[in-house]
C-alpha cells in the first residue's frame, strides 16, 4: 500500500465513515497499540519510524512524545495529568492539506490521536480547529460520535485500562493560533499570544501540564506506522525522509491540486507531471516550496527532492509541502507585498520587532510599488529581514514572514530596482 | 471605566445559549477556557457581539469584561459590529490574490454598493476579507455564510447573490 493517508479518499465519495475506515484496516493500529504495546513501546516505534512533524518544523514526532515525563507515582501532582492536542488550525497561505484529511477521513486523525494520547498517557485530547473549517467541524463531530458509540473513546477502551475523551475546539480564527504555545493560550480561553520557552509544552503546556501538540497530517501517519510497521514505513520514502506526504501545487499550472506522494519526490515531478506544468502562455519564474513563510526557490531547483534536509540545503524549507507557483506575468514585489500584508495583519503584536517591523515592511514595499521608493529602501528591507529573523522575536511568525522577502530581494532584485528607477512601465505584469 | 459600566446594561443569555455553553464548559479544567466558544455560540444566535452581549457572556462565565474583550477583539471571526444575514468572506491571501481575488472583491462591492466591512442596504450581506481558506488549488475562494465557495469568477458571484 503506497498511499496510506489518502487510500479512503476518492473524488466520487466524499466521506469515510467508521465502517468504510475499518474496511481498509482502520483502527487496527490502535488495537495493536492498546492491547499489545506498552506506552513507551509505541513512542519508540514512532521514533524509529522517522516520522517528522508535518506542521512545518519537521521535529521528530516520537522524540517529542518521549520528552513527556513518564507517568510514575513519584511524579508531582501537576504532571500526573497530561494533554494531547491535534493542531487543525491550518491557515498558512498556500496550505490546503489538513482540510482534506479532516473533511474526508476524520477517523484516521482520531486513531492517531488515540494512539498518541495512549503513548503519553493523556486522558483528554483536543482537536483545535480554525473556525472557518465548518464542514470539517461537522464531519469530525460526526466521526467522534461514531468512535464513541463503538467504544473507541470513553472508559476502558478495548477492555484496557486506558480512558480517553477527545473534544473538538472550534476557534475564531487567527493565524497565530496555530503556533503551538499561542494555541495553548487560545485553548485556555486567553488572547492567543505565544508563550516564552522554556518550558516547552511537553514539560508545561495546557494549564501547566505536560502537553503534546501535533499537526493533523502528522497524526494521520501514526495508525499506519503501528499497524504496518517501521520497515514498511521506511520503504515508502525516496530520499532521506520516510513515509509519504501530501504535496500540493497552487498558482498558474494546468492542474493545481493535492497528491499523496513519497517523501523525497523531486519537485519537478510534482510541478510538471502531477500539476501538468505551467498554463499555456506562462513560464515558471520561481516557487515557494512550503507555503508563504518559506523562501523562494528558482527553476534551477526543480530537481531538489521534497525532503526536509534537501529543501533546506537548497535554501528554503519544506514547510507544509504545498507549493505556490510564481509565474512570469505576476510581479514578485507585489506578491511579496501581499504576503507581508498577511503577516502584518496576523502578527499578535506581542513583541516589538514583529509588531512594528512588519507594518514598516509593508509601507516600504507599497512605496516602492507606487514609484516612491529609493535604492536605500532595499537596504532597509534587507536590514529588516535580519532584525525580524530567527532569535529576535518571540515566535517564528516574523522569521517566517522574512523568508519570502529575503529570497525575493536576492532572486528578483531587478524587479524592485525597476520600480525605483521608474521604468516599470515596460513590465508586462497585471 | 465607570462610564462603560453604566453604558452597557447587561442583557441575559437565553436558555438555549446557556444550555449550549454548559454542554461544553466541562471539557476544560478551567471554565474560562470556554470563552471563545461561548462567543461563537452566542454570535451564532445573535449574528454579532454587542457591548451588552459581551458583558452578558463575561458575567455568565464570571470573568472580567476586559479579559473577554481582549479575546473578542483578537479573533477574526468575532464580529463586534452588526453584520448582515450572510457574511461573505472573500479570501485575499496569496494564491487567491494571484488568481483574481481583487476582481472578486470589486465585483461584490459594486453589486452590493458597499466597501469591504460594510453591509448591503437591505441587510442581506456583509463583505469582509479573510485569510487563506485552504482551497488554494481551487482559487479564488470565499466563505459564504457557512459554505466554502471555490473557482470563483464574476458569474459565480452573480449566481451566489441571486439566491
Ligand atoms: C505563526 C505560526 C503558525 C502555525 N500554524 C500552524 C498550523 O496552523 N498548523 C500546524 O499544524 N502547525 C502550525 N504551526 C507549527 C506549530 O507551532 C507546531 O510546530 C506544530 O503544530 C507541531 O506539530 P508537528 O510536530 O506535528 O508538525 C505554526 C507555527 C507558527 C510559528
Ligand atoms: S513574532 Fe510576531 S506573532 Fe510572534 S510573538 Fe512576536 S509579535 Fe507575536
Amino acid at each position: 500500500m503506497d498511499k496510506p493517508l489518502t487510500q479512503n479518499i476518492h473524488p466520487d465519495h466524499d466521506f469515510t465513515s467508521l465502517a468504510d475506515y475499518q474496511k481498509t484496516g482502520g483502527y487496527r493500529g490502535m488495537r495493536k497499540a492498546l492491547t499489545e504495546l506498552q506506552p513507551h513501546e509505541v513512542t519508540q516505534q514512532i521514533k524509529d519510524s522517522g516520522l517528522r512533524g508535518r506542521g512545518g518544523a519537521g521535529f521528530s514526532t516520537g522524540l517529542k512524545w518521549s520528552l513527556v515525563p513518564q507517568k510514575t507515582s513519584d511524579l508531582p501532582d501537576f504532571q500526573q495529568t497530561r494533554y494531547f492536542v491535534a493542531n487543525a488550525d491550518e491557515m498558512e497561505p498556500g496550505a490546503f492539506k489538513d482540510r482534506l484529511l479532516l473533511e474526508q477521513d476524520p477517523h484516521q486523525l482520531i486513531e492517531g490521536i488515540i494512539i498518541g494520547a495512549y503513548a503519553i498517557q493523556a486522558n483528554i485530547a483536543y482537536i483545535f480547529m480554525r473556525g472557518e473549517y465548518r464542514l470539517a467541524a461537522k464531519r469530525v463531530t460526526y466521526a467522534l460520535q461514531e468512535a464513541r458509540a463503538q467504544g473507541y473513546l470513553g472508559e476502558h477502551i478495548l477492555g484496557s485500562d486506558f480512558n480517553l475523551e477527545i473534544y473538538l475546539h472550534t476557534s475564531a480564527g487567527r493565524y497565530i493560533c496555530g503556533e503551538e504555545t499561542a494555541l495553548l493560550n487560545a485553548l485556555e480561553g486567553k488572547r492567543s499570544t505565544p508563550r516564552a520557552r522554556p518550558p516547552h509544552a511537553v514539560a508545561s503546556g495546557l494549564w501547566g501540564r505536560p502537553t503534546v501538540v501535533n499537526n493533523v497530517e502528522t497524526l494521520c501517519n501514526v495508525g499506519h506506522i503501528i499497524h504496518y510497521g517501521i520497515d514498511w514505513y521506511h520503504s515508502l520514502g525516496l530520499g532521506a525522509d520516510h513515509g509519504t506526504k501530501l504535496f500540493g501545487v497552487s498558482g498558474r499550472v494546468k492542474h493545481p491540486g493535492l497528491w499523496e506522494l513519497p517523501m523525497g519526490t523531486p519537485i519537478r515531478e510534482i510541478v510538471e507531471e502531477y500539476a501538468g506544468g505551467m498554463l499555456d502562455g506562462y513560464q515558471l519564474r520561481g516557487f515557494l516550496p512550503g507555503g508563504a513563510s518559506t523562501d523562494f526557490l528558482l527553476p534551477e531547483h526543480l530537481d531538489v527532492r521534497m525532503d526536509y534536509d534537501a529543501v533546506a540545503e537548497a535554501g528554503s524549507r519544506l514547510g507544509t509541502g504545498t507549493l505556490i507557483i510564481l509565474d512570469d506575468k505576476t510581479c514578485p514585489v507585489k506578491m511579496v507585498l501581499n504576503m507581508e500584508q498577511f503577516f502584518a495583519q496576523e502578527s499578535c503584536g506581542w513583541c516589538t520587532p514583529c509588531r512594528d517591523g512588519l507594518p514598516w515592511t509593508v509601507t516600504l514595499l507599497q512605496d516602492i510599488i507606487a514609484g516612491q521608493g529609493r535604492m536605500e529602501d532595499l537596504d532597509t528591507l534587507a536590514g529588516l529581514t535580519r532584525m525580524l529573523g530567527p532569535g529576535h522575536t518571540f515566535c517564528a511568525l516574523a522569521p517566517g514572514a522574512m523568508e519570502p522577502l529575503q529570497s525575493a530581494l536576492k532572486f528578483f532584485r531587478e524587479d524592485f530596482e525597476r520600480y525605483i528607477v521608474g521604468n516599470n512601465d515596460e513590465l508586462e505584469y497585471a | 471605566m465607570k462610564q462603560t459600566a453604566e453604558k452597557s446594561t447587561s442583557e441575559d443569555l437565553t436558555a438555549l445559549e446557556i444550555q449550549e455553553i454548559n454542554a461544553i464548559i466541562n471539557h476544560y479544567e478551567d471554565h474560562t477556557s470556554v470563552a471563545i466558544e461561548a462567543l461563537n455560540i452566542v454570535q451564532k444566535h445573535r449574528r454579532w457581539i454587542s457591548d451588552s452581549t459581551l458583558k452578558a457572556v463575561a458575567d455568565f462565565l464570571q470573568i472580567s469584561l476586559a479579559h473577554l474583550e481582549s479575546v473578542a477583539t483578537f479573533d477574526n471571526l468575532i464580529y463586534r459590529q452588526p453584520v448582515g444575514n450572510t457574511v461573505i468572506h472573500y479570501c485575499n491571501s496569496v494564491t487567491c490574490w494571484m488568481l483574481g481575488s481583487e476582481q472578486i472583491r470589486e465585483h461584490l462591492c459594486q453589486r452590493l454598493h458597499v466597501e469591504p466591512g460594510e453591509t448591503s442596504a437591505d441587510g442581506q450581506y456583509t463583505i469582509l476579507p479573510i485569510v487563506c481558506l485552504g482551497a488554494c488549488h481551487r482559487a479564488p475562494a470565499a466563505l459564504v455564510g457557512d459554505e466554502l465557495k471555490i473557482d470563483l469568477n464574476t458569474d459565480a458571484i452573480d449566481e451566489i447573490l441571486k439566491r
